[in-house]
């Protein structure tokens, strides 16, 4: 890690603090009691990963990861939304 | 100094994300859990983005940084929107204290969910 060490150590505080929310996320997306609750975890789920991308981002010194962490974010939306629609069609067919 | 604003902003944004986490596990309603991450993800996100365009001034990371970020701030809430709105049709139960719900109230999803069986 060729940073000033202040930015490495918020970096280091920033991913503990993402690895204790991605245990704490997928402990919800394994209870959570219906459908539309997993959904949205997974919104947050996908927030926590671009969030980790961008910590790779920080700490390796590489801006290439910026394109990862985009791709991961529009992906996840049109997931969310395709979600939507399938529910919504399934409610409508009964 | 700008070394230490990175820092701050880097700082904050995990805090945030880890108030997002905690709220989606202590939350006892699917609405309310969606009210917390929502917001508190995004406003997470957006200060990571910040530290990563002051850290890297160039053209190049800072356009796609906005173009993230904008994203973000566009998207996160016609996302929540979209799915408490497929919620609100398949009736996914409030939490036992609340008081009101005004689509159900007003029949507004009536031609939708009267018919079809929401069994999840």
């Amino acid at each position: 890690m060729n940073e000033s060490s202040i930015i490495g150590y918020a970096v280091i505080f920033a991913t503990i603090c993402l690895s204790l929310a991605m245990i704490v996320v997928l402990y919800r997306m394994h209870k959570g009691p219906s459908l539309p609750d997993r959904i949205v975890v997974l919104d947050l789920v996908a927030s926590v990963a671009v969030g980790f991308v961008l910590m790779m981002t920080l700490s390796y010194g590489k801006t290439v990861y910026l394109n990862v962490a985009v791709t991961v974010a529009v992906i996840v939306f049109m997931g969310n939304i395709a979600f939507a629609k399938y529910l919504k069609n399934k409610l409508k067919d009964g | 100094m700008v070394e230490w604003i990175v820092a701050l902003l880097i700082a904050g944004g995990g805090f945030f994300i880890l108030i997002a986490a905690l709220g989606v596990v202590l939350l006892p309603d699917l609405y309310m859990r969606m009210h917390a991450i929502t917001k508190a993800s995004s406003l997470a996100l957006v200060l990571f983005l910040l530290a990563v365009i002051i850290r890297y001034p160039q053209p190049g990371p800072v356009l796609l940084s906005l173009i993230l970020l904008l994203f973000t701030v566009a998207t996160a809430p016609i996302a929540a929107h979209v799915i408490a709105r497929v919620a609100c049709m398949m009736k996914v139960p409030m939490a036992k204290g609340s008081v009101m719900d005004e689509a159900t109230d007003d029949g507004l999803f009536d031609d939708i969910s009267g018919t079809g069986s929401a069994e999840n």
